[in-house]
């Protein structure tokens, strides 16, 4: 155990020393939200109609964008060998580096989420399931990206192949995530759709470490 | 399956059995497409243009099936580290996206007809478009790679990863609200769908499964060939 809170306070002291990164996300997240009001026009009621997808979808963007530099930095320098000789299995680094990856970009992401729906004009009925929404799914995201990011180690073009490899993997989180969302505005209860991306974490939580840390031992072949 | 680990057999084996498959695909095809197109009765609400169903539902079956196959033969690669194995899993993936290729775009033409519409975004529809893509990012992978045997094996654990979608692609229909009909064939109670259509469906879906093998093993023979070709190339070079 604590070895596995040594690697979380190690790769949070890591991104906190570099600084700009969550910053670089939280500002792609805000930036590419407003480039909406300006694309399909600020009427409210058009907003209010399709707010809950922008917001999910470039949350979605947002985190891809952090994905590449999980595991690079480890692997260039060599560190990612001395990881896996450590006691504790390579599974379990899997889950603290995406620990820390959450803390870093999907904990801002989930703040910054009801902001940006407020420039939407989302339903007020929509900011709860929003936010526990993103509270399940953004952890989710993170550990599909962590399979993602081991498998394109090494790889020509790393950082597209990231994205066209990760991006169906995403498809049904977002998919229940605005559901969770339109159905609290429509009065249907955002609890099924909740319960049904609880599910996914767990899915997530209990199978990805699994691929990771196969993907990250034949990088270190 | 370990006697043909060793890739002089396997290329033995497949030698053999090629030119039967090839045979068998021909009269299965010819026969299921007499039958498909001429034979079975138009449908009592759709009349002729159900016999798109006769090529949609076979490369709808073939797509899933191939991916599966996929998935199988990747991890067999993976625990046994069999090299044909890893092989017969990259050469499928092409042969998959073609399938899953055929089976949107004929559903796409026999929706216009049918529902009104090229395209829906449905479950079942959506959920294939994801398997597409999964091919995609899989072909991406292996090719992504310097080294031949790195991309295979990281494209092994993708297409592992990938394998929750087969069963949400099989309930999809049962499991949500879709304009794509539900399952007629494949489901508990036995198929309704009628003989005279189930029969030249039947057909034609084995005649797309020896048409997906006998491409199958072509490109597996291609391949071993192809790595001994680099090999007798490099030790020349040496």
């Amino acid at each position: 155990m604590s070895a596995f809170l040594t690697l979380v306070a190690r790769d949070l002291r890591l991104a906190f020393r570099q600084g700009g990164d969550a910053a670089m996300v939280i500002a792609f997240f805000v930036l590419t939200v407003v480039l909406f009001p300006f694309g399909v026009g600020p009427e409210p009621e058009l907003l209010q109609r399709i707010a809950a997808g922008i917001v999910w979808v470039t949350a979605l963007l947002a985190a891809l964008l952090s994905l590449e530099r999980l595991f690079q930095a480890d692997y260039e320098d060599g560190s990612l060998e001395a990881l896996a000789l450590l006691p504790l299995p390579l599974e379990a680094q899997v889950l603290a580096k995406c620990l820390a990856h959450w803390l870093t970009t999907g904990l801002p992401l989930i703040i910054v989420a009801p902001l940006l729906a407020l420039l939407l004009h989302l339903d007020p009925a929509g900011y709860p399931p929003l936010i526990a929404g993103m509270a399940l799914g953004t952890p989710i995201l993170s550990l599909i990206g962590a399979i993602g990011a081991a498998l394109s180690l090494g790889a020509r073009r790393g950082g597209v192949l990231l994205s066209l490899l990760v991006l169906p993997l995403y498809i049904p989180v977002l998919i229940f995530g605005v559901a969770a969302i339109e159905a609290e505005i429509q009065g249907f209860g955002a609890r099924p759709d909740l319960l049904l991306l609880a599910a996914l974490l767990v899915l997530a939580l209990g199978l990805v470490p699994f691929a990771a840390a196969a993907a990250l031992r034949l990088a270190l072949e | 399956m370990f006697r043909l680990a060793n890739p002089n057999r396997f290329m033995q084996w497949s030698g053999k059995l090629l030119p039967w498959c090839a045979v068998a695909t021909v009269l299965l095809l010819g026969a299921g497409l007499y039958l498909a197109l001429y034979v079975a009765p138009p449908d009592y609400q759709q009349g002729e243009s159900v016999r798109i169903m006769y090529v949609h539902v076979p490369s709808a079956y073939m797509a899933t099936t191939v991916y599966g196959l996929m998935a199988a033969a990747s991890a067999v690669a993976l625990i046994w580290r069999h090299p044909v194995a890893d092989i017969a899993a990259r050469e499928a993936a092409p042969l998959g996206a073609g399938f899953t290729l055929l089976c949107l775009v004929s559903g796409s033409l026999w929706g216009k007809p049918m529902w009104g519409t090229w395209w829906v975004w449905d479950a079942r529809l959506t959920s294939v478009l994801v398997l597409f893509f999964l091919y995609l990012g899989y072909i991406a992978l292996i090719n992504a790679f310097d080294e031949p045997t790195r991309g295979a094996r990281a494209g092994a654990i993708l297409a592992l990863v990938g394998v929750v979608n087969l069963p949400i692609i099989k309930f999809s229909v049962d499991w949500w609200n879709t304009l794509h009909q539900p399952a007629s064939i494949f489901r508990l109670g036995g198929p309704t769908i009628a003989p005279s259509m189930l029969w030249p469906l039947g057909i034609m879906a084995l005649g797309f499964t020896l048409l997906f093998v006998t491409l199958w093993l072509m490109r597996i023979r291609s391949a071993l060939m192809a790595a001994k070709l680099r090999a007798l190339r490099l030790q020349q070079a040496a």
